[in-house]
């Protein structure tokens, strides 16, 4: 079954007009914004196929920032997101994306803040695939496929033997089940990322646990159902 | 969910008397783990928020981004009290409210998709209007949407309710279909009679294309929300009085899933048929063209 439950049907509460060029969007800039951490100050997006279309007519440039506010879909002030990421010092720019892409309503995100050393950076890139549901299919350079349905974890390490198997082991004893995973890598013996979707949100001392493992440089988690705090 | 069919969700209702709306809480309790009152407490606040969507369609500027679209609810309310609607003032209430909600949804709007954001209105237009006409209680609305969501629930997963994969008798068809049983239930009919209620209605809907102007959630999407109210209204009244769907219900679900699939991409919300591809849809939709971002890379 395509549709498991009744508020698959009857929901999501959303600002309109359309379920996957703003809803979708607005969970994508969110996702976004979740695993980047701090507000970024600068935020350039770029639209293809479908979205790079019609974006500006189905408020998708809106609503990719009111992601990055941290928003929900049903946030009444999404309207006048682009007016209060201005105003919190984040700027975005808008744009039409070149090559390939997998899906007509795709959007890739470059966002940044600070300068070096501490220069922080990610980019990502996303698909709105309808009815409000996502697909995060790249994470910097790294192939994914998360959802947003889940709590995500996202690690950043080393390829080394058994460096998944101590991530796996962590989860096992801290009582965390996997619902999905992907694993990619830039080069043997290279940088390599770990996504996760787990049935729960990983506590903060399974957390700490993951980033002190060897190997392991960042842990970041991503969680869409996670009221927002601004 | 234990029932994949219209047919197996009446028989499953009719062997416990229970009510559509009952049964679907009780099973939506058991798949997502969560008790019954959180899940009813979280319907009825999505009904909150259906009403406060009606509220704001009818009163406040409703004037979409692209201008194109805006206050027509408003329009109809103020005919209606002025002269007599040719519907009469109670289709035309459900009318006016299923338009109220579209134009709230094309304005950047807080909506509740059912089952999308382009079929918004039609549910709330029927389910808010009837309930002030009959004096039925939050709670017995809240059934209603549960009623309305298993009926939707068999449509989804059978064949679709997104106009992309199946043009527009997915989303605003599957909307009238859900609203049209919903409320034959909600006026006293039995589940087979609440069944019976969708395949009039879906029938009436079959073939409907997805020809957005502009790729926009707007033309002909809002009024084609009024008029599905109206439908919705006149399946159920059909069904309470004895007419059955001689078609069964279920199969009529299985001819929207065969027409949609068959329908040609450029009728499934790709604005490249239909209204959106007429002299003056073409012109709407360059003039909606604005020019490139000067950030392009």
């Amino acid at each position: 079954m395509r549709f498991k439950d009744v508020f698959s049907i009857i929901g999501p509460a959303m600002i309109g007009p359309s379920s996957s060029h703003t809803a979708g969007a607005v969970r994508i800039g969110r996702f976004a914004r979740q695993l980047f951490g701090p507000l970024p100050e600068r935020a350039e997006v770029r639209f293809f196929g479908s979205f790079a279309a019609t974006y500006q007519g189905h408020g998708t440039d809106i609503a990719i920032a009111a992601g990055l506010l941290d928003w929900q879909t049903d946030d009444k002030r999404i309207p006048c997101a682009l007016k209060h990421a201005a105003d919190q010092g984040m700027t975005v720019l808008f744009g039409q994306g070149k090559g390939l892409y997998a899906h007509p309503n795709t959007v890739r995100l470059l966002l940044t803040a600070g300068a070096p050393p501490a220069r922080r950076e990610l980019a990502l890139t996303g698909a709105s695939i309808g009815g409000g549901n996502i697909e995060i299919t790249d994470i910097d350079g790294f192939g994914v496929k998360l959802t947003g349905g889940y709590p995500a974890v996202i690690v950043q390490h080393r390829d080394a033997p058994g460096t998944i198997a101590g991530i796996t082991d962590a989860l096992r004893d801290g009582g965390c089940n996997i619902a999905h995973m992907s694993v990619d890598r830039k080069g043997r013996s290279g940088e390599a990322l770990t996504a996760l979707e787990l049935d729960a949100p990983l506590a903060p001392p399974l957390l700490d646990q993951l980033s002190r493992l060897e190997q392991v440089g960042s842990v970041r988690c991503v969680d869409l159902s996670k009221i927002s705090s601004a | 969910m234990q029932f994949r069919t219209l047919e197996q969700l009446a028989a499953q209702c009719t062997e416990r008397s229970m009510t559509l709306g009952h049964y679907m809480l009780e099973q939506q309790s058991t798949e997502s783990g969560r008790s019954p009152e959180q899940e009813f407490a979280t319907m009825s606040a999505y009904y909150d928020i259906m009403r406060e969507a009606v509220e704001r369609g009818l009163t406040e500027d409703t004037t979409s981004r692209s201008g194109l679209t805006g206050r027509d609810a408003q329009r109809v309310m103020a005919f209606g009290a002025e002269q007599e609607l040719s519907l009469g003032p109670a289709a035309g209430e459900a009318m006016a409210y299923a338009l109220a909600v579209s134009e709230v949804n094309a304005s950047m709007g807080r909506i509740i998709a059912t089952p999308t954001a382009g079929s918004c209105g039609i549910i709330p237009g029927v389910f808010l209007s009837c309930q002030k006409r009959f004096g039925w209680s939050d709670e017995q609305m809240v059934y209603g949407l549960f009623a309305a969501g298993a009926i939707g629930y068999v449509i989804a997963n059978n064949a679709f309710v997104s106009g992309a994969e199946g043009g527009c008798q997915a989303e605003v068809g599957s909307a009238i279909g859900m609203a049209a049983g919903a409320l034959t239930e909600l006026r006293g009919g039995t589940p087979a009679q609440a069944v019976h209620a969708v395949g009039l209605a879906l029938k009436n809907s079959l073939g409907l294309i997805c020809d957005p102007v502009g790729g926009l959630v707007e033309i002909p999407c809002i009024i084609r929300n009024g008029f599905g109210a109206v439908t919705a209204l006149a399946a159920a009244d059909m069904a309470l009085a004895g007419v059955r769907s001689v078609i069964p219900s279920d199969e009529v679900i299985g001819v929207m899933l065969e027409v949609g699939s068959s329908m040609p991409e450029k009728h499934r919300e790709t604005a490249q048929g239909g209204l959106a591809q007429t002299p003056t849809g073409r012109k709407i939709m360059r003039n909606l063209r604005r020019k490139p971002d000067p950030e392009e890379s």
